[in-house]
């Protein structure tokens, strides 16, 4: 009879939008990793000495560490010989020096993924620094930063251009033998980001990546590294998105942010890596530490992500707020659909007098899919009148999936303040049919009480990039109802 | 205006039964509605009124047993809930659900245009929009505070219902279903309800009032007034009859159709 049902079990149908595979030929090196190839990595990169011998130090603590099996997800072990270390687009080889130097396929392909560069870039004022594979590839704006003094390159222009900088930075916030994924990444990271802010300065625009993994069985090690020099601000966007692939992939990046005394550092991801198909299989294993340090008095990092790729997510983008009255911000929206898995969350390393952290954090789970916060709030003896307020809500839809939250406060000054709320909800048949009843259809039901939930994190997104979430919000849970 | 005259056929219910979980709720129900009128559906509790709403306005998790309903000439049944709403009818819904962080202004805009799409009409933009908007909630009474808070977010129940009557106001139904629209309003608040919904009252439109009592129908006069008993109308009359229920109660109904 009548009205299809809106089965909300069915709003994982949708198939992934951005699956293709762009021919191009790959300068990769077979699989396997040894000393060997991370000497041929730094060789390829024309490294000076200090970095191979910080890159040979991680791999041999490498060696020593097990793989982490704490977080709540599940996968086939990773076969660490199996993975190439080592891909770059051929006409690399020359280096393009403008955008007409691009091959045009790259730049189609960022068309597919609604990334014109060059009318995106200028009409928003955002300078984009495309990483395809492992090696950049385009960048524009220099010109206009270069004039603010600000530094945006490749990391492997940072290493030749400056080494100084790198050398003082580099590991400072994440040290390489801070967990087994950091160490991994910190002996054979191949290319990222670098961003110098000097003193004072105010970056005239929103600074943007866009990552993108293309070649098969290439683990990517994306090494991000941001600095903010007193009294400067930026505002850094990262987005990505990835090729339909039946084989897992790993990601392993590492970020690294420092705000000085005074500095203010925001830092936006959307993250939308193939999540696998609707049962399960491919998709991108994401295991990414990123952590930000307040070094100075009033320092302000602020941490907004968007998580709706990737088979499984495993992130905790944190602050330790070490200056005085410096600020650490957490905004998440987590999405997991189809078979995806997600443990993220934060910490709150309270160490400076009267510093201040919000953790504000969404998940949406649906189909079978598993998506857990964990986050952990610490305030050491020194940190009196530290402040803490977390909010960690759920929401499911359908009767397969799962929500977990998983908080640890650790208070250890008793001037401190901390709070903590939780809620878990369901998406309601009740809601859905209100606003079907009003005309929306289906899908922008959906949508429409997915957006409300998200909202207060959204509204920390920059203008353009909040658009660009609720599109892929949208997309991502769609198929969600009949 | 539209291509629709006084007295036209708009909803035409034959023979309508329904269960829900194994439950038959409604059994047989007829009801013809036409342009220009106004219809009181009254009963006790249990009848079946809130069904009937919402199985007309497309909820889903009804199980339709037999009969038919046709909109417009449409079989309204086949149609999913969204597609009935674009077509110009419209739930007043006894509960109305909160939506958190989805303003109020949004999903009005959104509705409306979704109508509008369907009538092939430009969408309103923003400004003509708010214009139409701040008309209709001083008809209401309504606080421009709520506009901008999220959907029936915080609401009082007063508040809910006033905002119900606020949205057919913009949406202007040609079929308007108003769900226990009366319950948990104070006497002011009845007045506006139904100054808003007579507003609304034209030649090319109807109003279904579903209702417990009769005190709503001192504010917004029917021209039916049918009583549903045991999931079928047992008696159509007048506003005359709506006064009798008032006086005599449900039970001397059943009773007549026990005896028949």
């Amino acid at each position: 009879m009548s009205s299809t049902p809106p089965d909300l079990d069915q709003l994982v149908g949708q198939k992934y939008r951005h699956g293709f595979v762009t021919v191009i030929d790959s300068d990769t090196v077979p699989p396997g990793l040894d000393e060997d190839v991370i000497r041929l990595i730094s060789r390829k990169k024309g490294e000076p000495a200090f970095l191979l011998d910080w890159r040979l130090k991680a791999y041999r603590h490498w060696l020593s560490m097990h793989e982490p099996r704490w977080a709540h997800v599940r996968y086939t072990p990773i076969d660490y010989q199996a993975i190439s270390y080592y891909s770059a687009p051929k006409t690399s080889s020359d280096g393009p020096k403008s955008l007409a130097d691009v091959d045009p396929k790259l730049l189609a392909t960022y068309e597919k993924l609604g990334v014109p560069l060059h009318e995106r870039a200028r009409l928003a004022g955002v300078a984009v620094d495309a990483v395809f594979d492992s090696v950049s590839v385009a960048t524009t704006f220099k010109a206009r930063l270069a004039e603010a003094g600000v530094i945006f390159c490749p990391f492997s222009d940072a290493v030749r251009d400056h080494p100084a900088l790198l050398e003082r930075y580099l590991g400072s916030v994440v040290p390489p033998h801070d967990n087994f994924f950091a160490a991994l990444n910190s002996a054979v990271f191949t290319d990222g980001s670098f961003v110098y802010l000097p003193k004072g300065v105010r970056c005239p625009m929103e600074l943007s990546t866009y990552f993108r993994i293309n070649a098969a069985k290439t683990g990517q090690f994306e090494r991000t590294l941001i600095i903010a020099d007193e009294g400067s601000h930026v505002s850094y966007l990262e987005g990505c998105t990835a090729p339909m692939r039946d084989e897992n992939q790993l990601h392993a990046a590492v970020v690294e942010l420092i705000a000085e005394t005074d500095a203010t550092i925001k830092y936006s991801t959307v993250q939308n890596w193939y999540p696998g198909d609707e049962h399960g299989v491919g998709g991108i294993y994401n295991f990414v530490t990123k952590r930000g340090e307040c070094r100075g008095q009033n320092a302000r990092i602020s941490w907004t992500q968007v998580e709706t790729g990737s088979a499984i997510t495993w992130k905790y983008p944190s602050c330790v707020l070490r200056g005085d009255n410096s600020v650490g911000e957490f905004y998440s929206v987590a999405v997991t659909n189809h078979y995806q898995q997600a443990d993220t969350g934060t910490k709150m390393i309270h160490i400076g007098r009267n510093t201040r952290s919000t953790i504000v954090s969404k998940g949406i789970s649906a189909g079978h899919a598993q998506n857990s916060y964990r986050g952990l709030v610490k305030v050491l003896p020194s940190a009196d009148g530290a402040r803490n307020y977390t909010q960690c809500d759920s929401l499911l839809m359908g009767a397969r999936c799962g929500a977990n939250t998983f908080p640890s406060v650790e208070v250890r000054n008793p001037t401190a303040t901390v709070e903590h709320e939780a809620t878990t909800s369901k998406i309601g048949e009740d809601q859905l049919f209100y606003l079907r009843s009003r005309g929306l259809s289906a899908e922008d039901a959906v949508n429409m009480v997915v957006s409300g939930f998200c909202k207060t994190v959204f509204k920390e997104l920059p203008m353009e990039f909040a658009v660009e979430a609720q599109n892929l919000l949208a997309v991502s849970l769609e198929g969600a109802v009949g | 205006m539209s291509n629709i005259s006084k007295g036209d056929i708009l909803l035409e219910i034959r023979g309508l039964t329904v269960d829900v979980q194994g439950r038959r709720i409604l059994d047989g129900l007829d009801l013809t509605v036409r342009a220009g009128e106004t219809h009181a559906i009254m009963g006790p509790n249990g009848a079946g009124k809130s069904t009937l709403s919402q199985v007309l306005a497309g909820r889903s998790d009804y199980e339709i047993r037999g009969g038919s309903a046709r909109f417009l000439g449409e079989d309204l049944l086949a149609l999913p809930a969204e597609e009935r709403a674009r077509r110009g009818l419209f739930l007043g819904f006894q509960y109305p659900v909160e939506i958190p962080g989805v303003n109020n202004v949004y999903l009005l805009k959104a509705a409306l245009n979704a109508r509008r799409r369907q009538q092939q009409l430009p969408e309103v933009d923003a400004f003509e929009f708010l214009a139409l908007v701040r008309d209709k909630m001083k008809l209401m009474q309504i606080d421009e505070a709520l506009l901008s808070r999220g959907v029936n977010e915080g609401f009082s129940g007063g508040e809910k219902k006033r905002n119900e009557i606020l949205q057919m106001t913009v949406l202007e139904p040609v079929l308007a279903i108003l769900d226990e629209t009366d319950s948990g309003l104070d006497i002011d608040a009845l007045k506006v309800v139904g100054h808003g919904v007579n507003s609304l009252r034209r030649d090319d439109r109807a109003v279904v009032l579903v209702t417990h009592y009769q005190r709503l129908l001192d504010h917004i006069v029917p021209d039916h007034v049918h009583v549903l008993v045991g999931g079928r109308i047992l008696r159509s009359g007048d506003r005359s009859l709506a006064l009798e229920l008032e006086r005599r109660g449900y039970d001397w109904l059943r009773e007549g159709a026990a005896a028949a």
